[in-house]
């Protein structure tokens, strides 16, 4: 029996989860890493990316677009936005790589010539895309 | 003295403006419920948010690098007032009492020879400060389509804000809203977002915070996940006054409602009174003329 921890799961609007796991799957923002009971206290900002839940009742997945995770005693993610992934469809998830495509373009716009801000708003449009083959709905190819 | 039948049209008249404030209140009721559901459930993460962005601040707030809209722009001579209304009336003193406290403040803040700027969000409060202040006006939101707040609603009015802010328009904002506290009292309170004030937030929680705050690994560094989670902080705030309003104007309505539904009945207790006593008045006089007409006879 593996240790567990306390893993909580919350959006802006509501608590999504909340109880004892045993690991955690995050898409830190420098890379992907799972946390287990006694990890050292760290705070990660997330990229747009999967989260997978490892708990006594089975396996969970998540879909984040961003936030941030902060690791302690237990765990806490708090996400911008976090959906169930049987409650990603199609249509949803056109949504939200068509969201990151919106704030690429802004960004763009906003600065011309600086390369930084729009460069990481490009990487977020393609974690997103990314995304897509992961949970096997096809990513409609972006416009960059 | 008004006829019978005039009597007689009021009651029912107040009677229907009874049944609609009546309806109005267990609405505004349904609606609190809702209101207060949403404020629970998003006040999780603002706690966790706040602590981490106390022990963030604590740990990078002294430095030089420290970013903008955590150290502000060294001045305060322009001052962004988001005040935060709601779209519709008829809930007392509710609206009023936020823009009571919005006026005060831009007075207070022109007498010290600042410049004042305005944001309103809601219909209500931009009516009642245009006559003073409507030179003032810098944007507006409206919510009035929106049956559900969201987290986007938020995030829309904080993108507004911080492009502002980016633009160089204004040195502090400050928030007005009403909190909760329950349904009969809601405070309206002033709250400062740029330059964000965590320590102030979470005073009680600061000492512990700070202890722990040494022991953070940060991945990818501090100043980058302050950075990042800075405007996020912003969107967080405005999004819990926003809830913390909606909770407010239902049970300011609530109870104006239940006031209202309360006098009508008086009234028209009163009126039914009114009513008889005219009515036997009106029996006692055909009386009298018929005995005074039988003894003539």
């Amino acid at each position: 029996m593996a240790d567990t921890m306390q893993f909580d799961l919350v959006s802006p609007e509501r608590r999504l989860m909340s109880g004892e796991v045993t690991s955690v799957l995050i898409p830190g923002a420098e890379g992907d890493l799972t946390i287990m009971a006694n990890h050292a206290p760290l705070i990660t900002t997330l990229r747009p990316g999967i989260m997978t839940v490892e708990g006594e009742k089975g396996t969970s997945q998540y879909i984040v677009t961003g936030g941030f995770a902060e690791i302690g005693e237990s765990l806490t993610v708090l996400a911008e936005k976090a959906l169930p992934r049987e409650d990603v469809d199609q249509e949803t998830y056109e949504a939200l790589v068509q969201e990151a495509q919106d704030a690429y373009h802004q960004t763009k716009e906003a600065y011309e010539n600086e390369p930084g801000p729009v460069d990481d708003a490009a990487k977020l449009l393609n974690d997103m895309v990314a995304i897509g083959g992961h949970i096997g709905l096809s990513p409609k190819q972006p416009n960059l | 003295m008004p006829s019978l039948k005039d009597l007689k049209n009021r009651i029912s008249s107040v009677k229907n403006t009874r049944k609609i404030t009546k309806a109005m209140q267990m609405v505004a009721a349904a609606k609190l419920r809702r209101a207060q559901d949403a404020a629970e459930q998003a006040r999780p993460y603002a706690e966790r948010f706040n602590a981490v962005m106390a022990s963030l601040a604590a740990s990078v707030g002294g430095s030089d690098t420290a970013p903008k809209l955590l150290a502000g722009t060294g001045q305060d001579k322009v001052q962004l007032l988001i005040v935060m209304t709601a779209e519709r009336g008829l809930c007392g003193g509710f609206n009023s009492s936020i823009v009571k406290l919005a006026r005060s403040h831009a007075a207070k803040l022109k007498s010290e020879g600042k410049e004042v700027k305005i944001l309103t969000v809601g219909k209500k409060g931009r009516e009642q400060l245009k006559r003073d202040w409507g030179d003032a006006f810098v944007g507006h939101v409206d919510l009035s389509d929106v049956k559900r707040i969201g987290y986007a609603d938020a995030q829309g009015i904080a993108k507004d804000v911080l492009t502002r802010f980016d633009n160089g328009e204004f040195d502090v904002a400050t928030l007005f809203y009403s909190k909760f506290h329950s349904v009969i009292s809601q405070e309206p309170l002033t709250q400062q977002v740029i330059p964000a004030d965590y320590e102030s937030a979470t005073d009680d929680e600061a000492p512990k915070d700070q202890s722990e705050a040494a022991l953070y690994d940060y991945e990818p560094d501090e100043e980058a996940i302050l950075a990042d989670l800075l405007p996020r902080g912003v969107a967080t705030q405005i999004f819990a006054a926003l809830l913390e309003n909606g909770a407010s104007e239902q049970g300011a309505r609530m109870s104006a409602m239940d006031n209202a539904t309360r006098n009508a009945g008086e009234m028209i207790d009163k009126l039914t009174i009114e009513y008889n006593r005219s009515r036997q008045a009106v029996i006692t006089n055909e009386l009298i003329e018929i005995i005074s007409g039988a003894e003539a006879l």
